[in-house]
């Protein structure tokens, strides 16, 4: 099947608020959009709509959080972390609070609101940021096991949540281990593709005829560092593939954590090179920007 | 130009709106219809722009702040035969009418703007500049309700008088809507006339569909001197379009084939 993860994060939410009073959900005029809507409509005693006002969303949620809330807050993945990345600094990260930025219509899959809403550096100005633990799911039954963990962990995440429909990964039987990258296919050892997010789909399509290892990294940070260096060396080339700038993301992460080794494999970037996006329809706008299994295998086989 | 005529070119720039976001099923009817009428008097009346003067930078500028409402000023650009882009290009892949307004792709756009609040702040610099050049221009800014909460707006408002921009006006579309609901009942961004009234900005109410009204709100703003104008227009979100109206709904909603059938009709001649 295929869904968003956006709305497996409403269901997720929505079933949280009942079951834990200590969750409070925030909003910024994007409720159905972002789906805490679903939380709303069952707990609409804990869920604050801060209007269009990404950075007070941000401080009221730090100020929940100070008083012992547990916070999911919520908007489009450029203004909760781009318009509001000061706040979530200073009053989230800094002071080390219990606040979950779970943000929507992240990477260019949001097609057509066009470059403005498309976020590409999400991931890189969340993980620079001491405290900070990021997730980025790639199908609906992972993002109902990354909600489910962070709401259980102590201090700030950020999950990247997508806006268009995405294949299933996993399935309701799945058992996650959200510290682990996860090796979802083993090839012939020759080549490896480290994928986050809806690219994930995309490099299984893709490992078919390449015969690649696909790896999930959901956990940008924490980095399963030790999987992946195994992994890494166990291969004779690596390709990491985001829908996110090849700056600061995936790629960084991963290239950061073999150059601290004496590994050799060479790591290429499948991404975005360094530039907006466009208006388009979801699949238009990926496939000009080279986020397609097809474009996986044109860079691989070279 | 007689009230009439304006009232035929906002009709067009109407049809004109409701069809791209149609072609592209995705955009912004609600509020794109509803400021069509202060659009179609900017650019037919009120701004020194045409077509000799619109690559340039040495005229009056329009930022639209609240970016989401593009189908409104690529469909008056394309009107007052400013811009020569297909509107049907709209949001599909390639085009330069991005579903939020480029600067650098089409001549008339004079900033790029879809991340509410910004737009004001930078009609802010514009108007500085205009004063730093000493030239004559002035610069408008169309903001919108929902958009007001954003705290960047009020900082923008206090720069703007603090150094006496007379020659910004700034335009709030008061059309009560968000995409969550009313304004009032999502965070209560009202009175917007007193808030910037306290900020010392000159500060006129106008009927947004009223070409009089609209007409004497920026003659007045015109004639200001020492302090920015905020006009406060009442507007209906949807205007035109007999189920968009007052529906918040349709903020970011597309017609389907039977609706856009009743739009039309809805749209048919001046009333
Ligand atoms: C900073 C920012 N936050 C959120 C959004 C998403 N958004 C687009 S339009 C809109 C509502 C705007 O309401 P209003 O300003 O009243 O516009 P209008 O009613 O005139 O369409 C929102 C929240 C955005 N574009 N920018
Ligand atoms: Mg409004």
């Amino acid at each position: 099947m295929a869904q968003e993860t956006r709305n497996a994060y409403g269901e997720k939410i929505a079933e949280l608020i009942q079951k834990d009073e200590n969750i409070v959900v925030l909003d910024a005029d994007l409720t159905k959009s972002t789906k805490t809507i679903e939380a709303k409509k069952v707990c609409p005693e804990r869920h604050f709509n801060a209007g269009i006002a990404e950075c007070n969303m941000m401080g009221m949620a730090a100020g929940l959080a100070a008083s012992g809330k547990t916070v999911f807050a919520s908007s489009f993945a450029v203004f909760a972390t781009g318009r509001a990345f000061e706040i979530i600094r200073n009053s989230i990260c800094y002071p080390k609070l219990n606040v979950k930025v779970c943000a929507t219509h992240a990477g260019l899959a949001v097609g057509e609101d066009g470059a403005s809403h498309q976020s590409v550096e999400d991931v890189a100005i969340m993980r620079v940021l001491p405290n900070m633990k990021v997730f980025v799911p790639c199908d609906q039954y992972e993002t109902k096991a990354v909600i489910e963990y962070v709401a259980k962990l102590n201090g700030p995440c950020y999950v990247r949540l997508g806006r268009g429909k995405v294949e299933d990964v996993y399935n309701e039987d799945t058992v996650f281990d959200l510290t682990k990258a996860d090796v979802l296919r083993k090839g012939n050892g020759d080549v490896v593709l480290f994928a986050m997010g809806l690219m994930v789909q995309e490099a299984l399509k893709a490992a078919e005829e390449l015969d690649a290892t696909v790896i999930n990294v959901s956990s940008i940070k924490p980095l399963d560092e030790e999987t992946i260096l195994k992994e890494l060396k166990a291969h004779k080339r690596a390709y990491t593939c985001e829908e996110h700038s090849i700056i600061g993301g995936l790629y960084s992460a991963i290239a950061e954590a073999k150059a601290k080794t004496d590994i050799t494999v060479p790591i290429t970037p499948i991404g975005v090179n360094d530039t907006f996006g466009e208006s388009g329809k979801m699949k238009d706008v990926l496939k000009k920007y080279g986020l397609t299994a097809e474009h996986i295998l044109e860079v691989v086989k070279g | 130009m007689d009230n009439n005529e304006l009232k035929k070119h906002a009709l067009n720039i109407r049809r004109n709106i409701v069809t791209m976001v149609y072609n592209a099923q995705s955009g912004h009817p609600g509020g794109s219809l509803g400021c069509a009428d202060i659009l179609t008097y900017l650019y037919f009346e009120e701004m020194n722009i045409t077509k000799d003067n619109v690559a340039g930078k040495n005229r009056d500028k329009f930022v639209l702040s609240k970016g989401h409402c593009s189908p409104a000023l690529y469909a008056v650009l394309h009107e007052a035969g400013l811009m020569d882009e297909d509107l049907n290009s709209f949001r599909q892949i390639d085009s330069k009418l991005q579903g939020h307004p480029n600067m650098n792709y089409v001549d008339g756009v004079d900033m790029s703007t879809g991340s509410l609040g910004q737009g004001i702040s930078c009609g802010v610099g514009m108007a500085i500049a205009n004063k730093l050049d000493k030239n004559d221009n002035r610069v408008y800014v169309l903001c919108g309700d929902g958009e007001s909460e954003e705290g960047i707006v009020w900082e923008a408002l206090m720069a703007a008088c603090h150094y006496k921009l007379d020659n910004l006006c700034v335009i709030f579309d008061l059309n009560h809507l968000q995409i969550d609901g009313d304004v009032e009942d999502v965070v209560g961004p009202l009175p917007l006339f007193d808030k910037a009234k306290a900020f010392n900005a000159n500060t006129i109410e106008c009927d947004g569909h009223d070409f009089d009204s609209i007409r004497k709100a920026f003659a007045t703003a015109r004639q200001t001197k020492g302090v920015p104008t905020v006009i406060v227009a009442n507007t209906t979100k949807g205007k035109g379009v007999s189920f968009m109206e007052n529906n918040y709904a349709w903020h970011g909603a597309a017609p389907k084939e039977e609706e856009y059938k009743i739009a039309m009709e809805d749209l048919k001649e001046v009333d």
